[in-house]
């Protein structure tokens, strides 16, 4: 009898596993599929207006890339100061407690309250205020994925630094930030990989173009936003080019995670 | 105690960590001879690294330490200054490079074996492409490991072994001339093989420097030292010339220490 | 330079801190005229956008400055209750809300210049439907996921060998970090009408956006708590195996008991996901201020409501989002705060 239930319980485990896989396999399937239908070279040097999706892409990277510029130092230093400076102090665990919440905050939320504080006063969605709905969403991450790293480099590491007579900044810059280089840059690589990705705060932050654009005060074509329209029209060839840049975009996601991954992996050797 | 070749006094050390009530170390009154080897024995948590680490004030990266007492540097001009008085990091960072440290493990900077030591030196302020060559060279061959790294300056230092690192780490220190050496457990993390290495290493840059070193090895310190002093729970219980305390200790406590009757 | 960098490092610690609080007061401020106008009253109030003859008479006093931080969870609850009562209809008795001094609030704010101050009537918001839509729609996910996501953590972790367990758990992470508007898409052209085909109904509705957000966060909660059951120490389960426990039981009275909190945690973190999800719920929910009178039916969602109607929004309805949208980041705070506490000291999330 005990032997017949675990046997039960076990395989429906197993079941689930499958069922979950199949779904996520489904979904996979369906993006390769579709998205392959329209996806032609065509799409990648041509911007929206002319039905391809180069702007889109240019821009999204943009939009992600400037967040990013800001994002990792000012990032770092935060997590360099929890580690390093406020470690065991009540004000450094709570900015840590607040970041990790951010980190789980709703991307909508975000989108609201950038629309209230720029998109409003100026008027207009702007590539500026995607990205710095952006650089809201990727600010934690970064904190936190400095703060982990800078948690496993050794205490001697930091005192030996200290014996030989360095100043501690120096210490932290040449010393305790290239021990756990490889870390922090696996986390800003999943940092990107997860705003470049986004939609939610940018829908009527940067809202989106069908032009290509490089001045950021004016609304900027973004990949995930154009996706959210095109996907909604009634014209099957947009329908077609959303899953072609939604393939496209997932690519471009899963293979910065891949690196990420593939970065961390040589460390360990 | 008023001898000129002591290249540091400790003059009555109560030290306590913080949020700790009780003193870590009580009343320590101790001479490091220059250009001899001293060493610190004592069972665990007898206060002999807490003593090491107040030498060149490495406690002070954590807030809240209290110092009571003196310890004496002597100066190049054969001046004495206390360096409980330093309160600057400016001050720090001076006595920091005159009182070098070696740590428990080996802490190899994630750098090049080359910049490991050239690190240390631009900070201290030697900009000279020329001068840091031979700084480098000349003081990998005091730590013996010329040999074993002078066709691979420039890998990773992460990449030597544990022995080699931990003679790097020493070479490093070594390169800024210090005026005394302090050495934390050097080879508690080695094989027998690499202790052997480093001992040799160390009874030969006492020519040149003054050591203070802390071992748990009684064998250790028997072989390499001039002066022990033997801790117990904070404080300083004997203190003299090595044979003397290994041969015919004072104290009985001492004795049962060394003989491996308790610790 | 020491005290430029070491300042420099706590103004940018302190940047999380601003972001965190300007976010909450810049969305008070935003919300302040819909706060002033409906007060707590919104959080049950059905009615969107719904024209209401102005009356001279009985204003109630409408208790200003509410700190809906108190009051929401309640709120909320009673919603639910409302809406298990009597499904749709819930406004008609209450008309008396609108009341007159809307133009006021409407003048106050600078931004929010609009048109409602047009004679006679006046526009009546209240976020009860994409409440009640995003309560359901995340207890759907939930229901959906968490079985899925348990069996599949306990297969990576327990039942599948390393050479199964390492790629598929790869491939679950993976997944895990797919754009939410990838599973919207599926969701809307041929999960919905997948799930019409089989059960009836609307190819969009609440039942299928549950679903969705179920599918989206099964990666997500199956890492987190297979990493969870991972931290069980082998010492104790070999100690189980040894007094002759089947695998089973290793599970159930085992490693659940060990690794229940992190558990826990992982699912609570999955709903604060799924609570503030919109690109995978704003494809297949429908976004109609209805509330679903059959699962199946359409209906909205807090983050559903702010993507389809802020750029055209102005004035109280403007306002009104605000609204919702601080609502949204409260009870995500909330949620996210008691896992943290109670359930995940310092884990990975």
């Amino acid at each position: 009898m005990r032997l017949l239930i675990n046997k039960i319980v076990l395989g429906l485990c197993s079941l689930a596993a499958l069922v979950g896989l199949v779904f996520l396999g489904w979904i996979l399937t369906t993006l390769i599929i579709k998205g392959t239908e329209a996806l032609s070279p065509y799409i990648f040097t041509n911007d929206l207006i002319n039905n391809g999706i180069r702007n889109l892409l240019v821009g999204q990277f943009m939009l992600a890339g400037i967040a990013t510029v800001f994002g990792i130092p000012i990032g770092i230093m935060a997590g360099i100061y929890l580690q390093e400076y406020g470690n065991g102090t009540k004000y450094a665990e709570f900015i840590r407690d607040l970041s990790d919440i951010m980190i789980s905050a709703p991307s909508i939320v975000i989108g609201t309250f950038v629309y209230a504080i720029i998109v409003i006063p100026t008027g207009h969605t702007s590539g500026w205020a995607g990205i710095f709905a952006l650089f809201i969403m990727m600010l934690p991450i970064v904190v936190r994925a400095t703060d982990d790293m800078l948690s496993l480099v050794p205490t001697e590491l930091r005192e030996a630094g200290i014996a030989i007579g360095a100043p501690k900044y120096h210490v932290i810059t040449h010393i305790i930030l290239r021990a756990a280089k490889v870390g922090i840059v696996t986390g800003l690589i999943l940092a990107f990989a997860r705003v470049v990705g986004e939609t939610a705060p940018l829908l009527y932050t940067s809202g989106s173009s069908v032009y290509w654009s490089h001045d950021l005060s004016e609304t900027f074509p973004s990949i995930t936003v154009s996706i959210y329209n095109l996907a909604t029209m009634p014209d099957e060839k947009m329908v077609q080019l959303a899953w072609a840049a939604a393939l496209v975009l997932t690519f471009a996601v899963l293979l910065l995670n891949l690196l990420g991954r593939f970065v961390i992996r040589e460390k360990h050797h | 105690m008023k001898d000129f070749n002591n290249i540091m006094e400790i003059q009555d050390f109560s030290f306590t960590y913080p949020k700790s009530q009780n003193p870590a170390l009580r009343n320590v009154t101790l001479p490091i001879r220059e250009n001899h080897i001293t060493a610190l024995i004592g069972p665990s948590g007898c206060g002999k690294s807490t003593l090491l680490r107040s030498m060149n004030r490495i406690h002070d990266i954590y807030k809240g330490c209290q110092y009571q007492g003196q310890i004496k540097l002597k100066a190049e001009d054969g001046t004495a200054s206390n360096i409980l008085d330093i309160q600057k990091e400016n001050g720090f960072i001076k006595l920091r490079q005159k009182v070098g440290m070696i740590f428990q493990k080996p802490t190899p900077f994630p750098m090049s074996i080359y910049e490991n030591i050239a690190y240390g030196l631009r900070i201290s302020g030697i900009k000279s492409r020329y001068n840091i060559e031979e700084i480098v060279e000349s003081s990998l061959r005091e730590a013996a490991l010329w040999d074993e790294v002078k066709d691979r300056l420039h890998q990773d230092a992460r990449r030597l072994s544990g022995g080699q690192q931990q003679r790097l780490c020493i070479a490093r220190v070594v390169a800024l001339k210090p005026e005394l050496m302090l050495l934390d457990e050097p080879t508690s993390a080695l094989d027998p093989i690499s202790t052997g290495a480093i001992e040799e290493m160390i009874l030969q840059l006492k020519e040149h420097y003054s050591i203070a070193i802390v071992t748990h090895n009684m064998l250790q310190a028997s072989r390499i030292s001039d002066y022990t002093g033997f801790m117990y729970l904070g404080d300083l219980v004997e203190f003299n010339e090595t044979d003397t305390i290994f041969l015919n200790p004072e104290k009985e406590q001492t004795d049962r220490y060394i003989t491996g009757k308790f610790g | 330079m020491e005290k430029i960098f070491a300042r420099l490092s706590q103004i940018s610690a302190s940047l999380v801190f601003l972001v965190l609080i300007g976010t909450m007061v810049t969305l008070y401020i935003a919300a302040k005229p819909a706060i002033e106008e409906f007060g707590a009253y919104f959080m049950i109030d059905s009615r969107w956008a719904v024209d209401v003859p102005t009356e001279s008479t009985t204003t109630n006093p409408n208790s200003t400055e509410q700190n809906e931080t108190s009051d929401s969870p309640s709120s909320t609850a009673s919603t639910e209750d409302m809406e298990l009562d009597n499904g749709i209809n819930v406004g008609d008795e209450d008309i008396n809300i609108g009341d007159e001094d809307i133009n006021v609030g409407g003048e106050d704010d600078i931004n929010m210049g609009g048109d409602e101050d047009i004679a006679a009537t006046t526009e009546v918001y209240g976020g009860a439907i994409a409440i009640v839509g995003t309560v359901f729609s995340t207890i759907i996910a939930l229901l959906f996921a968490i079985p899925l996501a348990m069996g599949i953590a306990i297969f990576l972790s327990e039942i599948a060998g390393p050479a199964v367990a390492k790629p598929v758990g790869i491939a679950i992470e993976l997944l895990a970090a797919i754009p939410s508007i990838i599973y919207g898409m599926w969701g809307l052209f041929y999960f919905g009408p997948f799930i019409a085909s089989l059960l009836g109904g609307h190819s969009v509705s609440l039942l299928i956006a549950g679903l969705v957000l179920g599918v989206m966060i099964i990666p997500f909660m199956a890492a987190l708590s297979r990493d969870a059951i991972n931290t069980t120490p082998d010492v104790l389960k070999e100690a189980a195996y040894a007094v002759g426990a089947t695998k089973f039981e290793v599970i159930k009275d085992i490693i659940f008991p060990y690794a229940k909190a992190g558990i826990i945690g992982s699912i609570i973190i999955s709903l604060g996901r799924a609570l503030g999800e919109t690109m995978a719920v704003a494809f297949v929910i429908g976004g109609v201020f209805a509330y679903a009178d059959s699962i199946t039916a359409p209906t909205n969602s807090i983050p559903v409501v702010l993507a389809n109607n802020f750029s055209e929004s102005s004035g109280i309805s403007l306002s009104s989002l605000f609204y919702l949208s601080l609502i949204l980041f409260v009870v995500s705070f909330i949620i996210i705060f008691t896992a943290k506490h109670y359930f995940l000291r310092r884990e990975k999330i």
